[in-house]
């Protein structure tokens, strides 16, 4: 077992006391990335990033490079980060925007000079209520010193960027739902095409949504250069990752790790890492990548930790967020839980997410309560085949989002792989394990 | 005669100021409310309508939608323990439990002398501490049962009001200064974005 | 559901531009032509293919919520499941309807659809028209496999007095919500709540008040919105339906009067893509009440004793009486001491038959459909005309008229369709804030007596008016020039802008719009009825049917009708004051309320008393019949075949679906028998002979036969007069297929019963030969036209103490309307006395408190509220109105209008009767922007 010695690119502050300050920013080499970008043309900072094949880190994993080059040929008046981060066990974005806000709101700038936008929303999560004040305070100073306003760091470039506090509705981290919230209204997401909101985004302009952890690496990747990030990693997953680890492991926590060089099993069993299953029991399933990712095994644990590698498992890295379950988890209740999360959160519009959703978790919890019946399991996979036809991955879709068929994922992982722990549900009238 | 008060106001035309269309301040707005009165009053929610030029249904529409805009009363304290996954698999359950049988109250109730309203809620994004709990957004990680009395004692005799704000404060760090790019440079990018949109106006799409 | 298409003249409002270039697409492997950018489901509704839907509506952007119209579409990445209601057709696209995978998916949302849905169908309002009944039927599944907890929400309740909302029955389709949103432009019904605990709702304590609010009820694709009106009275197989027209405004929308058993039970808009595009206004949805109203008029009433009670007698001895008693005074004393008033609520068959007996057989032209609330029918009927669609698609439209959300609602939302999507820009001229005046490119607030001379510096382009806001000014003068030089890119509309400013002074003001843009054409906005069909029939002094002139048409009309008289006859105004100073001796009010509409109540009054004779021909006794000496009882539209006529000129067919009450009779027929007993026999002696007369006659509806009336294309009416070159009457091809969600209650009376029919004919003779009755010795006579010369009267100054009355109509207005439909009635607006904060501060008044308002004419106790839509020096109050509080009262602005003032100015006393001594100097009129936001 080898955790490799990548460096850390976005968490290298992490360890300070105060790591969110201006002096330790400065003293650790905050703003450097954004001087040199600012020697750059716009042009040359974007095709650094690109050259970077730095994927994004919301989720669904799109190239930043390519993302802007899609738009680069008209003005963009619109840059919004995206920090609502609430994917059920992802707190990486949490965690940077409470322990380094400067690197962000540098990686900001760079961002908004590559596409020359003149305006940035940064929405996050409201319940973020620290985060939130973080990034207003590191703000406040970037603005005083000169990185964010007028004529940055006299190079004439200038950039607004305005906090903008989510109030609690997971959908709203689907981008076009968050454009939707920022304009002021229900969080719904909207109808595609357009499928990026490049084309009609906030008020129905050309605008970029990146990632919080997207944006945080900009600064480290014009400082060192795209070469220095792609000889992190390999194929298309290159640089370094926040996974963030939780569940039945001894240390849960967010671990930067070098792509594809780590390993699902490393992660989890090492000792500087989440140092193996809690209490030394037995690992009986992982969800790899956030609760829309369909689940895997134990026999899947020596899996690269790489975009690809991962889709090869009929899976996804998808938010980097890694659960463990041990043996003694219940996977009615774990699926019931995760779909009970999905019908709290659908956003109503679509009928197979609203009432899907519902019904599925109506029939988990009665088979979890021991009145479930065997026919329930039929049940559940023809009513998840209305949400995601095939129950495929990645899945077929008949909404307007892919929320609505992601609540398959845990469903059918549970039924397929523990299809005998519904089975003593329903035998025994109840949940063995209490 | 206006509900929000006077430094309210001033605050609130501060954020609408921030954006382009008035519109996109709604929500920001809505916390302001909540921080003035605990939570979103209907005599709240039609000043902000007018604020930002919608009419009260879409504010409450809009705030509705939304699981931190309280439409009802809450109490002072509002704590949120989150149930999802990751904590549940750490005993989230056994912590709800213990924190309703403590208060007294079932999840989504308001304790009698109106101090603990007590949510079941979805991930909070701190599942490094689980089980893990808010106080008014505020983050309080491995809570233990008996973690959880020693929290309700010390918010309830005040040895937390430092960390803990009341209900609905956000942001207690105020944005210094307003907007400082010229509108006009947004102005002559947008215009020319227009003009690009309308080549690509065929795209259709909602929004 | 065994075929859910049905079939219509009503095709969809497709969103793509007419010279789109067309693309091939299969649908189940047929080819199929569809335009580029065009949804999928109206392409393949248009080649015969329902795609089943919930949330699509054809007037409204799609939304891809309920995901009923999944169907399956190749692409280059496969076929997949692709909404059809969102998913543009483009070239080559092959679309499967018919698959397992759709089916699947049909039915899979079908059964969702239903885990909340309570399935009281027994006892709902929709059942048997209710698309989610339906839809489950053809394409659901056989039961359901939902063994839980339903959702629950407390059963219906009342969002406004008209609407009431079942949410358990609600299935998230936002039909509702974005209607309000998006086509009315007051959101006051939207989403609360998230997923499935959604619901739609009002602002708590508040009430769903749009004027529209009944369209939300037509579109439901559930019984989830329902109307107070219609709720359980009557089940759909039972309705049997007509299409008609409504006749509460002049803008003429196209209606599905539904009735069992000779009772109206339903209106329903439907959708005429150049008029009313399905939607209805409450008024004209609801008004439908009135028709079986206990208080309609059901035999003829006579004094038999001067000073004697009304009552009933035969129609013989209540004819005889009317007849001797006019023929006498026209014996003694000529046809011009005859006078006739009114005329709107008639077809236009029936003003036909007025127009004639009166100006051929009474000898009068002493005849006004208008009751000075209008405008002089020389300018209405001499101006280049537009349609509503010109309107919609001008470059510019110049507004010089009342509030049109007030007076012809449906052209509010039509006018604010196209605003919205910004092709054309609105410059306002107005006396106050209308409802239009948030989307206009510029408002101008002129005040009254002011209008033309802002017309005339508006188009000499300079500097504005002293008073006007400059950057409004600015404003307005950029947005003209779309119109170009000669205005051929402007649109008028023209109507009212209020009561208390003479309409001749509007009529200067159109004049010199008419000079200064010569290409420009007009939209009128008068509001009642068919009162444009009445002008049109002649139904005004000195108009002869067909828009000529009497001088024009005197040797034309004298050929068929027998000699006219000399000179031409008074107005409204003039009609009153001749029966106050004795000059007529008899007045007809036909459907007529000079006590409720006259601006100048106490002229009407005086005139009633004075007169000596008054006969109304009514379908209630308004306050102006009851005090008639003879009172003749009329069947109303919807009870009698005819046709109407609207703003634009478009004649369509009114239906008869029910039989008028008792002995009432069509108006036409009374004029004929009047003018039998008179000693002249009309020759016409049906609805159709009418109508065929009418062709023959009157210039301006030259070749519009009954034939071209009926064929099926000209279901949407046909505009007069015809263009010189013969163009196709259709705007579309013959039937085309409709959405039968989209009005669900049209598409299944329809279904169920008999075809609508849309009657004209009464007995379907054919027209004789047109040269038969007129000569061929004189010409046709020459429609009126433009420019008429205006002599406008005196403005006088407005001095430090006074402010300039605006008063303009109210939707809801104490008309007898209201009063007899039991849903509308407490709906009625209250006058209050509205005026500039500035104003009020500068008099010393507040907002809330009661104030006389004095003028020369009289005086009226009213409350105060301060108002920054309101011009500086302008106070505004509503006409016909009721007044508010402990002061009580009717008529609103009615006391203080004086008939033949050019302007009225009124003071503002403090109740304790002393006049407020201003305590700033004279105001200037109008306020800056700034203070308009600030207050
Ligand atoms: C239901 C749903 C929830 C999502 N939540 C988040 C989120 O919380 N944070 C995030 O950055 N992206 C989230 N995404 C992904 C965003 O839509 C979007 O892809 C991303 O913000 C783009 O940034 P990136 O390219 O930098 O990854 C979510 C997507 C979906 C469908
Ligand atoms: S799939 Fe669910 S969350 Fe996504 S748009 Fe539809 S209803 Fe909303
Ligand atoms: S989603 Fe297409 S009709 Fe509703």
């Amino acid at each position: 077992m080898v955790v490799s010695e990548a460096p850390r690119i976005v968490t290298s502050r992490i360890g300070f006391e105060d790591s969110h300050t201006l002096v330790r920013y400065l003293d650790t080499g905050g703003y450097t990335g954004l001087r040199k970008a600012l020697t750059m043309t716009p042009e040359a900072v974007a095709a650094e990033v690109d050259g970077a094949s730095l994927l994004g880190r919301g989720g669904a994993g799109f190239p930043a490079g390519r993302k802007w080059s899609m738009l680069r040929k008209g003005p963009i008046p619109y840059l919004v980060v995206n920090g609502d981060e609430s994917e059920p066990a992802t707190f990486k974005d949490h965690l940077l925007l409470e322990k380094d806000p400067h690197q962000l709101v540098e990686g900001v700038v760079i961002a908004a000079y590559a596409l020359q936008v003149a305006r940035v929303f940064i929405y996050i999560r409201g319940e973020f209520a620290l985060g939130l004040e973080r990034v207003q305070a590191a703000l406040n100073e970037a603005y005083a010193q000169g990185a964010v306003g007028r004529d940055i760091f006299g190079s004439g470039f200038s950039v607004d960027i305005v906090v903008h506090p989510g109030a609690g509705a997971y959908i709203c981290g689907e981008e076009t739902a968050l454009l939707e919230s920022l304009e002021g209204k229900r969080g719904y997401p909207r109808i595609k095409p357009p499928y990026f909101p490049a084309a009609i985004g906030l008020y129905g302009e050309p605008t970029v949504v990146n990632n919080v952890e997207t944006m945080s690496n900009l600064p480290w990747i014009i400082t060192n250069g795209a070469a220095a990030f792609t000889a992190l990693g390999e194929g298309r997953s290159t640089g370094t990752r926040l996974f963030a680890l939780a569940g039945q492991v001894r240390n849960p926590g967010v671990y930067e790790v070098e792509m594809v060089k780590t390993t699902f099993r490393d992660l989890i069993y090492a000792p500087v890492l989440g140092g193996g299953v809690l209490h030394g029991r037995e690992l009986k399933a992982v969800i790899p990548g956030g609760v829309s990712a369909p689940w895997i095994g134990p026999a899947q644990l020596d899996t690269p930790l790489g975009q690809d590698e991962v889709a090869a498992l009929d899976t996804m890295l998808g938010s980097g967020s890694i659960v463990v379950m041990d043996e003694t988890t219940c996977m009615v209740r774990a699926a019931w839980r995760i779909t009970r999360f999905f019908w709290r959160e659908s956003c109503g519009q679509c009928t197979p997410c609203r009432e899907g959703s519902g019904w599925l978790e109506k029939i988990l919890r009665r088979i979890e309560d021991g009145v479930g019946r065997e026919a329930d399991l039929d049940l559940l996979m023809d009513t998840c085949d209305n949400l995601a036809p095939g129950v495929s991955w990645p899945p077929q879709q008949t909404t307007i989002c892919v929320l609505g068929p992601s609540i398959p994922s845990s469903i059918a992982s549970a039924i397929r792989m523990f299809r005998d722990d519904f089975l003593v549900h329903i035998k025994e009238g109840g949940c063995p394990h209490g | 005669m206006s509900h929000l008060s006077a430094e309210t106001l001033g605050r609130a035309r501060d954020l609408v100021a921030l954006y382009p269309h008035r519109r996109s301040a709604l929500i920001p707005l809505c916390h302001l409310a909540q921080e003035q009165d605990g939570w979103l009053r209907p005599e709240a929610m039609e000043e902000i309508a007018g604020l930002v030029g919608v009419t009260p249904a879409e504010v409450l529409g809009t705030a509705s939608f939304y699981d931190m805009l309280h439409t009802e009363p809450v109490g002072t304290y509002v704590v949120a323990v989150c149930t999802n996954i990751a904590c549940m698999l750490r005993g989230a359950y056994e912590l709800l439990e213990h924190a309703e049988d403590h208060l007294g109250v079932r999840a989504g109730q308001t304790t009698a002398d109106g101090v603990f309203t007590l949510e079941d809620a979805e991930c909070l994004a701190d599942c490094g501490r689980a089980p893990c709990l808010q106080v008014n957004h505020r983050f309080f990680g491995d809570v233990t049962p008996e973690g959880f009395e020693t929290l309700v004692a010390d918010l309830r005799r005040g040895a937390l009001d430092g960390e803990v704000p009341h209900h609905g404060t956000l942001l207690r760090v105020r944005r210094t200064g307003g907007l400082q790019v010229e509108p006009s440079r947004v102005e002559a990018e947008r215009a020319a974005s227009a003009g690009a949109a309308a080549g690509r106006a065929n795209q259709g799409g909602k929004g | 559901m065994a075929d859910p298409v049905v079939t219509s003249h009503h095709g969809l409002a497709s969103r793509v531009a007419p010279d789109a270039a067309p693309v091939t697409i299969t649908i189940d492997g047929v080819p199929v032509e569809a335009a580029a950018g065009e949804f999928l489901i109206a392409a393949a509704e248009r080649a015969g293919t329902f795609i089943p839907r919930f949330c699509y509506h054809p007037r409204m952007k799609p939304v891809g919520m309920c995901r009923m119209c999944l169907v399956e579409v190749s692409t280059p990445r496969g076929a997949t499941l692709q909404p059809a209601c969102y998913m543009a057709v483009a070239e080559g696209m092959e679309v499967v309807t018919t698959s397992e995978k759709v089916r699947k998916a049909q039915d899979g949302v079908l059964e969702l659809l239903l885990v909340n849905h309570p399935l009281d169908c027994p006892v709902c309002d929709k059942g048997g028209e209710c698309p989610l009944q339906d839809q489950v039927l053809a394409y659901g599944p056989g039961e359901s496999r939902f063994l839980e907890e339903k959702r629950h929400w407390a059963k219906p309740i009342p969002i406004s007095e008209l609407v009431l909302l079942d949410r358990e029955r609600c299935i998230q389709c936002g039909r509702c919500v974005r209607f309000a949103a998006e086509i009315a432009g007051e959101a006051q019904i939207d989403f609360l709540g998230r997923g499935d605990q959604t619901e739609v709702n009002i602002f708590e304590g508040a009430s769903f008040s749009s004027v529209f609010s009944g369209n939300t009820v037509q579109i439901c694709p559930v019984g989830a919105l329902t109307a107070t009106p219609y709720r359980f009275s009557a089940r759909p197989w039972d309705l049997d339906q007509v299409e008609s027209t409504c006749t509460t405004c002049a803008l003429g929308c196209r209606v599905a009067v539904q009735s069992s058993a000779n009772r109206a039970t339903r209106m329903l808009g439907v959708d005429s893509d150049p008029v009313n595009q399905s939607w209805l206004c409450d008024k004209g949805r609801f008004g439908y009440e009135s028709l079986n109203s206990g208080d309609r008029l059901v035999a003829p009433l006579r004094r038999r004793t001067p000073g004697g009670e009304l009552e009933p007698v035969s129609w013989s001895e209540a004819l005889s009486a009317v007849a001797d008693r006019l023929g006498a005074i026209r014996g003694a004393s000529g046809g011009s001491a005859l006078a006739v008033l009114g005329g709107a609520r008639l077809s236009n068959e029936d003003a036909y038959a007025w127009a004639r007996l009166a100006k051929a057989v009474l000898g009068t032209d002493s005849v006004d459909a208008q009751l000075g609330d209008g405008l002089p029918a020389e300018v209405v009927l001499g101006l280049p005309r537009a349609t509503v669609d010109e309107a919609c698609a001008a470059p510019v439209v110049l507004l010089l008229s009342g509030d049109l959300r007030e007076e012809l609602p449906v052209l509010f939302l039509r006018l604010r369709g196209a605003l919205e999507e910004g092709g054309t820009r609105l410059v306002e001229l107005s006396s106050r804030a209308t409802s239009l005046t948030p989307l206009a490119a510029a408002s101008l607030a002129y005040r009254p007596g002011e209008a033309a001379a802002t017309v005339a510096a508006l188009a000499a382009g300079k500097g504005g008016p002293e008073g006007i806001d400059p950057a409004a000014w600015t404003a307005a003068l950029s947005a003209l020039e779309g119109a170009g030089p000669d205005g051929a890119g402007m649109v008028v509309v023209l109507g009212r802008p209020s009561l208390s400013e003479d309409g001749a002074l509007v009529a200067e003001a159109a004049a010199a719009m008419a000079s200064a843009w010569p290409g420009a054409r007009f939209l009128p906005a008068l509001r009642r009825g068919n009162v444009m069909g009445a002008l049109d029939m002649g139904l005004a002094p000195g108009i002869l049917p067909g828009r000529v002139s009497l001088a024009e048409g005197r040797a034309w009309f004298e050929e068929a009708w027998g000699p006219l008289p000399a000179d031409r006859g008074r107005d409204c105004a003039g009609i009153l004051r001749g029966a106050v100073e004795g000059s007529v001796e008899a007045i007809v009010l036909l459907g007529a309320d000079p006590l409720g509409d006259f601006p100048d109540r106490a002229l009407a009054d005086e005139a009633l008393e004075k007169v000596g004779f008054v006969v109304a021909v009514d379908a209630f006794l308004s306050p102006s019949a009851a005090r008639a000496d003879v009172v003749l009882p009329a069947a109303v539209h919807h009870e009698r075949a005819g046709t109407t006529t609207n703003i634009e000129g478009r004649i369509s067919r009114t239906a008869q679906k029910l039989v008028g009450p008792g002995q009432a009779w069509p108006d036409w027929m009374i004029a004929s028998e009047l003018a039998a007993r008179l000693g002249t026999e009309l020759p016409a002696g049906s609805v159709a002979e009418l109508w065929d007369e009418i062709e023959r006659l009157a210039p301006s509806h030259a070749g519009i036969t009954r034939a071209a009336l009926e064929a099926p294309g000209a279901r949407d009416g046909i505009v007069a007069p015809l263009p010189a070159s013969p163009v196709s009457l259709s705007r579309r091809g013959g039937p085309a297929r409709i959405d039968p969600v989209a009005t669900p209650g049209i598409e299944s009376v329809e279904r169920q019963g008999a075809p609508p029919r849309a009657g004209l004919a009464e007995r379907s003779g054919v027209a004789d030969d047109p040269a038969a009755t007129t000569a061929g010795s004189v010409g046709r006579p020459r429609p009126l036209g433009w420019p008429q010369s205006v002599d406008p009267p005196h403005v006088g100054p407005l001095d430090n103490y006074s402010l300039r009355l605006v008063s303009g109509r109210h939707l809801y207005d104490e008309g007898v309307l209201l009063e007899v439909c039991p849903s509308l009635g407490a709906l009625a607006d209250r006058a209050t006395a509205r005026a500039n904060p500035y104003d009020l501060d500068r008099l010393g008044l507040t907002t809330g408190g009661h104030v006389k308002v004095r003028s020369a004419r009289g005086s009226l106790v009213l409350e105060t509220v301060a108002d920054a839509g309101v011009p500086r020096g302008v106070v505004t109050i509503g006409f016909n109105l009721g007044v508010a509080g402990e002061a009580g009262g009717t008529g609103g602005a009615a006391a203080l209008i004086g008939a033949g003032e050019a302007v009225v100015d009124v003071r503002l006393e403090s109740l304790s009767g002393r006049t407020t001594v201003p305590r700033t100097p004279a105001p200037k009129p109008t306020p800056t922007p700034a203070e308009e936001e600030g207050a």
